[in-house]
């Protein structure tokens, strides 16, 4: 028997490690490339630990001007496409789960299932006749397609399971609809409002179509600047290796960080963006 | 989110109704909100596409109307008709291996070991990742000479390939780099659906002297269909719209051999700049995605009346 449940464990443990390795392995040899000079990761076989570290490869990327900017513009871009979608996405969800009119999510299934590049067209030339080309804007609009079918989508999911009575009492007693909302449903939703706003966040931040079309030299986010990165330095791994991880590193401290919200979220609606 | 600027019409309405008996107020000030930006991102450029596509629209030309001109241009295009068939490999490929691997991991990790926390995390971490970001590192691996991917072949004596740089390889290719980033979402689903499942049947399966694999096939799996399909459906649907990945590494090559319908609606709107045509490519792509969705639920449908006619 015991000899039974240590094979059992072995073979757990073997199971484990095949399945996690790969994306282990994958990062672990991203690191690496970031932080070799370009006669390392040229050398075949190829070096896991180097003797010399360049840091410099993570330091010339912090430290030119235009990183700066795509920082700022991919903090602007989905901060604001996140806040916006939280400030009307909240209360829809709250509605509709009200109101029990989750048929009317159906758009947001829809929203679901177009691939980006359809809104791109029409939405491009919107931008254009508006004048907006050229600024932040048509991008934080776009990324609205992303961030609010999520927030409404994960809110109606959370608004739905809290309990009724303490709302009912409330509205007994005189609160308006907004009050009970307000002090009533959205303290008790927290955990809700974080999944989505993490979730939000994090699309958003990864989004890359709606960059490669609409974002000027002067307007491009992180993933767009790291992919123009390519064009013209296409033989220097390590710098491109650095910057790649630089734009990822947020996401992954947030997938361990807020793991449990994640999944939460990404269970409860299986919704991506994009 | 501390105010909203609906506390008004909502207090408004409070007072009118005061006068008249008592009716509780109206949830759609919450909603109204919501249902602009809804109608202004992802309700007009719908309707607006579908427009585009019955004309004739070129970026600095006069658009004129030309019915299902555009349509009818679909089936005489040898690089549509080729972009559908790479859709379709590349989709079912990357249905198939993610659900198969998916499924293998939440087994595993229902198990109880230590770790288990940190060790999901990091399982998940392929699918948060920046796509551009990883398809980066990805293209480096993949690299013939230097790739790391070949020097792993040769520590197991295969030979090495040419893996997105060769036409026969390049969409298995990235179907790795896809399965890869997507198993886990499989998982977190499957892991949800066996989760549910209650300990009842197995401690009598066990008793009865039921093998682990016994137990997977008679119980587990069964149970979990409706999750597997639930997955499948995602699975689906993200993979006919794969964008990020393929643009990243190959841009639809070499030539045009991981071209999917996509990456050619790309290159029709935003390189030619043909609006027309392209939106009547898009609006192709979301029939597809459509009647996939609906051969997946037929298929359901069937399975379902096989359980049903099996245990009558």
């Amino acid at each position: 028997m015991s000899l039974r449940w240590l094979l059992g464990r072995a073979g757990l443990w073997f199971s484990v490690f095949l399945i996690v390795s790969p994306a282990i392995l994958f990062f672990v040899w991203m690191l690496s490339l970031s932080v070799k000079f370009e006669v390392d990761n040229a050398a075949y076989p190829p070096v896991f630990i180097p003797e010399h570290f360049a840091w410099s490869n993570y330091t010339d990327v912090l430290a030119s001007n235009r990183f700066l900017t795509y920082f700022k513009n991919s903090l602007l871009v989905t901060g604001t496409a996140t806040f916006l979608a939280m400030l009307v996405g909240v209360p829809a969800g709250y509605g509709i789960a009200r109101m029990a009119a989750r048929k009317s999510a159906v758009v947001i299934l829809i929203a679901r299932i177009t691939p980006g590049l359809s809104y791109l067209i029409p939405l491009f030339l919107l931008f254009q006749w508006l004048g907006l080309l050229g600024t932040l804007w048509p991008q934080i609009i776009i990324h609205l397609v992303v961030t609010v079918p999520i927030v409404i989508w994960i809110m109606i999911g959370y608004f739905e399971t809290t309990p009724l009575e303490l709302e009912e009492a409330a509205l007994i007693d005189g609160a308006t609809r907004w009050q009970v909302f307000r002090h009533v449903a959205l303290p008790i939703a927290k955990p809700g409002l974080a999944v989505a706003f993490i979730l939000a966040v994090i699309f958003s931040w990864n989004n890359f179509v709606f960059g490669i079309v609409l974002a000027g030299r002067e307007t491009r986010t992180l993933p767009v600047a790291v992919y123009n990165m390519i064009s013209f330095d296409q033989l220097s791994w390590g710098p491109l290796a650095a910057a790649a991880l630089i734009v990822t590193f947020p996401v992954l401290l947030l997938t361990i960080f807020a793991q449990r919200q994640i999944v939460a979220g990404l269970t409860a609606g299986a919704v991506k963006g994009g | 989110m501390t105010s909203l600027p609906h506390a008004g019409p909502l207090a408004a309405e409070a007072d009118a109704s005061l006068g008249r008996e008592w009716r509780p107020p109206s949830y759609w000030p919450f909603v109204i909100p919501a249902l602009v930006v809804v109608l202004a991102v992802i309700v007009f450029p719908w309707v607006f596409t579908i427009w585009m596509s019955l004309n004739e629209w070129k970026v600095g030309a006069p658009t004129t109307f030309v019915g299902f001109a555009n349509y009818i241009r679909l089936p005489n295009d040898p690089r549509f008709v080729e972009s559908v068939e790479h859709t379709l490999v590349y989709t079912t490929l990357s249905v198939l291996l993610p659900l198969l691997f998916g499924t293998f991991a939440a087994v595993v990790f229902h198990a109880n070991f230590r770790g288990r926390g940190v060790l999901r995390a990091i399982f998940i971490m392929p699918m948060m990742a920046t796509p551009v970001a990883i398809a980066l590192v990805w293209t480096m691996m993949f690299h013939p000479q230097l790739g790391v991917l070949n020097y792993l072949l040769s520590l197991v004596g295969l030979p090495p390939q040419l893996w997105v740089f060769h036409p026969a390889t390049v969409i298995p290719s990235l179907v790795l780099v896809e399965t890869w980033q997507w198993t886990p979402l499989v998982m977190l689903i499957v892991l949800g659906g066996i989760a549910a499942i209650p300990t009842e049947p197995y401690e009598s399966a066990q008793i009865d002297g039921a093998s682990h694999w016994q137990m997977f096939r008679y119980i587990t799996l069964p149970l979990v269909t409706p999750f597997l399909f639930i997955a499948a459906m995602i699975r689906m649907i993200d993979a006919v719209k794969s964008f990020d990945i393929i643009f990243a590494i190959t841009q639809g090559g070499p030539g045009s051999a991981s071209e999917t319908i996509n990456l050619y609606l790309y290159s029709v709107a935003f390189i030619y700049y043909d609006l027309g045509y392209g939106s009547a490519i898009a609006v192709m792509l979301f029939l597809l995605i459509v009647a996939l969705a609906a051969l997946l639920l037929h298929l359901r449908q069937r399975a379902l009346w096989t359980e049903i006619g099996g245990a009558a």
